[in-house]
């Protein structure tokens, strides 16, 4: 809400010498927050002046063009010595001899910035500018120079302040509760409180009606229009402009003035906050009929669109069908048109969820919209209506109709009940009734004391203020929020961080001590990142939880993996020339349940049960939290030290172990079947407790290829919550032997499938208790070893709690262990 | 020395006279003064302190002189091969000293070569921010609960007071899930896990809620469809304004040090009757006259914005399951993504989205 100063010092007796950046801190502190102060014609500076066109001699040049070399008289003052009238050359063609005219005198300076002196042109030496509002910074007359009204001002004053050029324009931000502050009789209501001088309500004038009405009106629909006034304007003259002031004004709101009927309805809008419609009476036809839509029906809004009407939309229409969108926007069919003569003037009280519900269905917002859906005094009609009609004709001649059409009546106003202390209570300061009371009232409700209660009615143009803590409020802002104390309350003894909550921490901490960099990506992703990944066409993870409104065609969902935004993080650092990078995330996924069912909506007169409540979650996809990592480049560099190593699959997998080791969780590692991203033959499929949580190795080539990472990148992706989930209380206990431990080294050869974790396991099995662990510490292939063959070095460690294990012991463990080896995987023995 | 002695034989223990032996000692101890290495030093204990050196062979000379003679000839043999040997021991010392500090310095290397073999990792500040905030608020009594981030709509919105026609939730710029009908929503803010605590929890609660949330504005320096915020809710019996004041200060205080400070100004917002927006003393020109005026952190302002609060709105209570009655409460958010950029002096929100390792390099593990 824009409001000029000097438009608000009409109806408040503001201090004289009150700064407008006071002005603004006292309205902030009353909610009505600044977000900047405006100060329109700054630019203007130096002497611009109203002046007489004396002569305008048209001198035909040869450019084709004719200019006028004119003679004006700027007054004593400013004329040229001998008070000489000063030659000025103008090209503009809609003035002559005799108008009033405003003229920038050599030294001043118009917006741009552009400086005027006097300059030699078309043969002539122009001593100043005849000005248009376009050169002043204000609208423009259509014709181009601004010709003042006869009478309207005096040759030789200061034009800045004739014109209003020169003003500070507030741009208040104004809260959804306080839709009275989107007038300036609002606004000026505040700034007297908080200055504790005089208003002056713009709405208190006289409304004279006869009875006889003004323009028939059916309300179909009460609940959506309480009120509803008509007053018509006889005779008016269309040909007649908007003044100078009010146009002024309007620009200063951000308005563009159209023509004079039109501005003051908007005039009359932004002044007193009552949105109000004119309509061409001849154009009407029939009594004016509101009512819900009905399917089928169209109407062509003042912005040109044909719009299908829904029965949501509450219509006003006339016999000829809908003329208008009730509370929003008026239809083409009867607008005020430059021929008008006649105007019915509409100003009613709409409700405000009809008026937003259509606002929304339709997609079109509207001045008047946003207030009726805030919230609009609904005693303010017949009061608007009056006054728009007091201007046009004051402004441009005809007759008020001697009654109004009055349908309908202004909702009583509700009573609020509140205990006295619940201001003291509720905001922590030590409120006073008699201190709460008076808040009250100087916002315009009537108090009632009794018996430690207080009985509020609101003004009617507060409809916010329905619940005792909006009287709190009310109140406090009176008493200022500033006389907060700060009080530091005791919370109960607490749990601390669950579980979840320091295995999560954990996590993070063991892969940034892992080396890895954590990344935040955005959780959006489409088909193209699924094409990516090489996904099939039938994958479960292309079925994505979609968005209605997403912010690109290229994501229009929710990704089911983190790979989508971990590989262009990658991407993105490999193009900004690192080498080296090892990133992680964790992160949901979103996971769209088998059978879609819509979440429930609810009352809110009370709480949903429990059954009720867990409908919500039933009805949310599936929302795992991931942890996803990539990498490229050297795990170690290479250095003076040596080589350096080259990231390899077994760095992907050594990360999630770490992990899963910290969380105390077993996790299994296995050859498996592995689907798209991940190079087959060099991932591994990760479980625990028997179930698949994720993969870890290499991507496969033609995934890094179109993602634009280097080949051989690596990549886990494991579903974190279920990992955490199977996290122990307890860690493993510690058991360990004093005795000297044996040391036996094996080698066995296997076929190149089998997995050495399987020979690993049978050895472990084999060789018991006593075996106290089994380590591969050299995979071979080559001469020695048969053609599709491996062989595979263990280092075994044995060890008894009880006693030293004699050579032979030793030996019969290994031995055991070999051969259990053999029996589950062919294992040979090399010699 | 002792003076002559009338009973010895002048022939037989000539090699045990005073200078003779006084002769052999000096030999010895310039020998041991000469020797530069332990080798060397190794040889001179053999030439002048072994059983075939001079003061060595003296030494066993001594049983055949006479026993008037054999006590003092004892005494001034004894006395040279203890002075040969206490140089011995002490040049040993020194030069044992010396090779270790040669051997030291031999073993010298540069140690400014690069020693970065393991890279190091980090954690994201968005990540360890909710952690700082969590902490400081589970130290309170605190506890700090989750929800999902696609939520339903009535707890995002009709829950806490933001009705179908509420004029602020045109305003939330919501991601809405297909069909619209599900009635689903991304989280536009935490909130909803204040109505799901509210939900499954009997008062007294003490919780913040920090998470990621969504609107849709496009992505620019400023602006993120994706953010972060952390919320606190508090409901109990006789909560004020002047509590949920004192949990800003401390949170203030905790976060950016000693004399922090905030303070309310007038708001709106749905969940919330009386509302405030909060703002932050500058934590860079702690509004003091000398600086505030150049400071480019709060624009002069002496004070930043930080995040909106209020007492919980009874209607909130009431869709949630807790009794006006008897309780009250308190709430306030703040978003983390604009502490970071203020607090590091970033300009560009995007850094903290596009996954750049260098972004995230310089605040190691925790902050
Ligand atoms: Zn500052």
């Amino acid at each position: 809400m824009r409001v000029p100063v000097s438009w608000l010092r009409d109806y408040v007796d503001l201090p004289a010498d009150l700064t407008t950046a006071a002005l603004a801190d006292r309205l902030t502190m009353l909610d009505l927050k600044l977000e900047e102060i405006v100060s329109a014609g700054a630019e203007l500076s130096g002497p611009i002046v109203v002046g007489r066109v004396l002569s305008a001699e048209p001198e035909p040049q040869k450019n084709g063009k004719t200019i006028n070399w004119c003679s004006v008289d700027v007054g004593p003052v400013h004329n040229a010595e001998g008070n000489e009238p000063r030659g000025i050359v103008c090209g503009a063609h809609n003035f002559g001899a005799g108008d009033l005219v405003v003229v920038a005198l050599p030294g001043s300076v118009l917006p741009g910035p552009f400086a005027i002196s006097a300059r030699k042109t078309y043969g002539h030496v122009s001593d100043g500018m005849i000005c248009s509002g376009a050169e002043l910074g204000t609208a423009g007359d259509p014709d181009g120079i601004i010709v003042l009204p006869e009478g309207s001002a005096e040759v030789g004053a200061d034009a800045v302040a004739l014109l209003g050029l020169r003003d500070e324009v507030l741009d208040l931000e104004v809260n959804p509760d306080r839709a009275y502050a989107l007038s300036m009789r609002g606004v000026a209501r505040d700034a007297a409180i908080g200055y504790d001088v005089a208003f002056h309500d713009p709405a208190a004038i006289d409304v004279p009606d006869d009875g006889s009405g003004a323009y028939p009106v059916v309300v179909d629909d009460a609940l959506a229009c309480p009120v509803f006034v008509t007053r018509t304007v006889t005779g008016f003259d269309p040909t007649r402009q908007t003044p100078r002031w009010m146009s002024r004004r309007l620009e200063l709101m951000g308005m563009r003035p159209i023509s004079l009927a039109v501005d003051v309805t908007n005039y009359v809008m932004l002044e007193l906050g009552q949105p109000i419609h004119g309509y061409d009476r001849d154009a009407l036809q029939g009594p004016i009929t509101v009512r819900r839509g009905r399917a089928g029906e169209k109407v062509t809004t003042l912005d040109d669109v044909v719009r299908d009407v829904t029965p949501d939309d509450l219509l006003i229409t006339d016999e000829s069908g809908p003329i208008g969108l009730a509370g929003v926007m008026g239809g083409q069919t009867t607008e005020l048109a430059a021929t008008t003569t006649n105007i019915v003037i509409e100003a009613a009280h709409f409700d405000a969820p009809t008026i937003a519900r259509t606002a929304r269905l339709q997609k079109l917002t509207s001045e008047a919209s946003r207030r009726f859906e805030r919230g609009v005094d609904p005693q303010l009609p017949p009061y608007a209506a009056q006054r728009v009609a007091d201007l046009l004709v004051a402004l441009g001649g005809g007759e008020i109709s001697a009654g109004l059409t009055l349908v309908g009546a202004a909702p009583a106003l509700p009573q609020v009940s509140l205990a006295a202390d619940l201001p003291a209570r509720i905001s922590g300061v030590a409120i006073a009734a008699d201190t709460a009371a008076l808040a009250l009232r100087l916002n315009g409700c009537t108090v009632e004391q009794a018996d430690g209660t207080l009985h509020v009615v609101p003004p009617s143009w507060r409809p916010d203020l329905t619940d005792p803590y909006d009287m709190v409020e009310e109140v406090l802002r009176h008493v200022g929020y500033d006389q907060v104390p700060s009080v530091l309350p005791h919370a109960p003894a607490g749990r601390g961080l669950t579980t979840q909550q320091r295995l999560r921490r954990r996590v993070g901490l063991v892969m940034a001590g892992a080396g890895y960099v954590e990344v935040k990506t955005f959780p959006f992703a489409g088909p193209a990142d699924f094409d990516r990944l090489h996904l099939p066409d039938d994958d479960v993870r292309r079925d994505q939880v979609l968005l209605e409104n997403p912010l690109s065609a290229e994501e229009p969902g929710l990704t089911t993996t983190l790979l989508t935004g971990a590989l262009k993080a990658l991407a993105l650092n490999v193009g900004r020339g690192h080498d080296d990078v090892a990133i992680f995330e964790t992160g949901r996924v979103f996971l769209p349940k088998d059978e879609a069912s819509d979440a429930p909506i609810y009352g809110v007169d009370r709480a949903p049960s429990d059954d009720e409540f867990a409908a919500f979650d039933e009805a949310l996809p599936e929302q795992p939290l991931h942890l996803v990592l990539t990498a490229t480049g050297h795990r170690e560099p290479a250095g003076w030290w040596g080589q350096g190593r080259r990231v390899q699959w077994g760095d992907a997998v050594d990360a999630v172990r770490r992990v899963a080791d910290a969380v105390h969780v077993p996790l299994e590692v296995r050859a498996g079947s592995i689907p798209a991203p991940w190079h087959p033959g060099r991932t591994a499929e990760l479980l625990v407790a028997g179930e698949t949580v994720g993969f870890a190795g290499e991507l496969h080539p033609r995934v890094c290829r179109d993602y634009g990472v280097p080949a051989r990148t690596v990549a886990t992706e494991i579903d974190l919550d279920r990992l955490l989930a199977a996290a122990p209380d307890l860690g493993r206990r510690p058991s360990f032997s004093a005795y000297p431990v044996a040391k036996e080294d094996v080698s066995l050869v296997v076929a190149n499938r089998v997995a050495s974790q399987d020979v690993a396991d049978a050895l472990a099995e084999g060789g018991g208790d006593l075996l106290e662990s089994v380590r591969l510490f050299d995979v071979y292939t080559g001469e020695q070893v048969p053609e599709g063959h491996k062989s595979l070095a263990f280092a075994l460690r044995m060890r008894a709690h009880d006693r030293t294990l004699t050579e032979a012991e030793a030996t019969a463990v290994r031995d055991a262990a070999v051969a259990r080896a053999a029996e589950v995987t062919g294992a040979v023995q090399r010699a | 020395m002792s003076g002559p002695n009338s009973d010895y034989d002048p022939v037989e223990v000539s090699p045990l006279h005073a200078e003779e032996v006084a002769a052999m000692r000096d030999a010895a101890l310039a020998a041991i003064a000469a020797a530069d290495t332990l080798e060397t030093l190794k040889q001179v204990r053999l030439d002048h302190a072994g059983d075939r050196s001079p003061l060595g062979l003296a030494n066993r000379e001594i049983g055949a002189l006479p026993p008037q003679a054999r006590k003092d000839a004892g005494m001034r043999v004894g006395q040279a091969r203890k002075a040969v040997s206490e140089a011995i021991a002490e040049r040993t010392a020194a030069l044992e000293v010396e090779a270790e500090a040669r051997m030291l310095a031999d073993e010298t290397v540069d140690v400014t070569l690069p020693t970065d073999r393991t890279p190091a990792g980090a954690r994201h500040p968005l990540t360890t921010i909710q952690e700082k905030v969590a902490d400081i608020f589970v130290a309170m009594g605190w506890e700090v609960a989750e929800g999902p981030e696609v939520e339903a709509e009535w707890l995002n919105f009709d829950a806490l007071n933001l009705g179908p026609d509420h004029p602020a939730r045109t305003m939330q710029d919501t991601f809405w899930v297909t069909p619209e009908k599900a009635a689903m929503v991304l989280r536009t803010h935490t909130s909803p896990v204040q109505a799901r605590t509210m939900l499954t929890r009997k008062p007294p609660i003490y919780v913040i809620a920090p998470g990621r949330v969504f609107r849709t504005d496009e992505l620019d320096a400023t602006h993120s469809p994706v953010f972060h915020q952390v919320e606190g809710l508090a409901i109990d019996e006789g909560l004020s304004m002047a509590h949920l004041k004192g949990t800003l200060d401390h949170f203030a205080q905790a976060i950016y040090g000693e004399g922090m400070t905030t303070r309310f100004r007038p708001s709106y917002f749905p969940f919330t009757e009386p509302s405030a927006e909060m703002d932050l003393l500058c934590y860079v020109c702690h509004n003091d006259p000398a600086e505030v005026a150049d400071c480019r952190t709060c624009r002069g302002e002496g004070w930043v914005e930080w995040g909106g609060c209020g007492v919980v709105n009874p209607r909130v209570l009431v869709a949630n399951g807790v009794d006006p009655e008897r309780y009250s409460g308190f709430a306030f958010g703040i978003g983390l993504d604009r502490t970071i950029t203020g607090r590091y002096d970033i300009a560009d929100l995007r850094d903290l989205f596009d996954g750049d390792i260098r972004f995230t390099e310089p605040f190691g593990v925790e902050i």
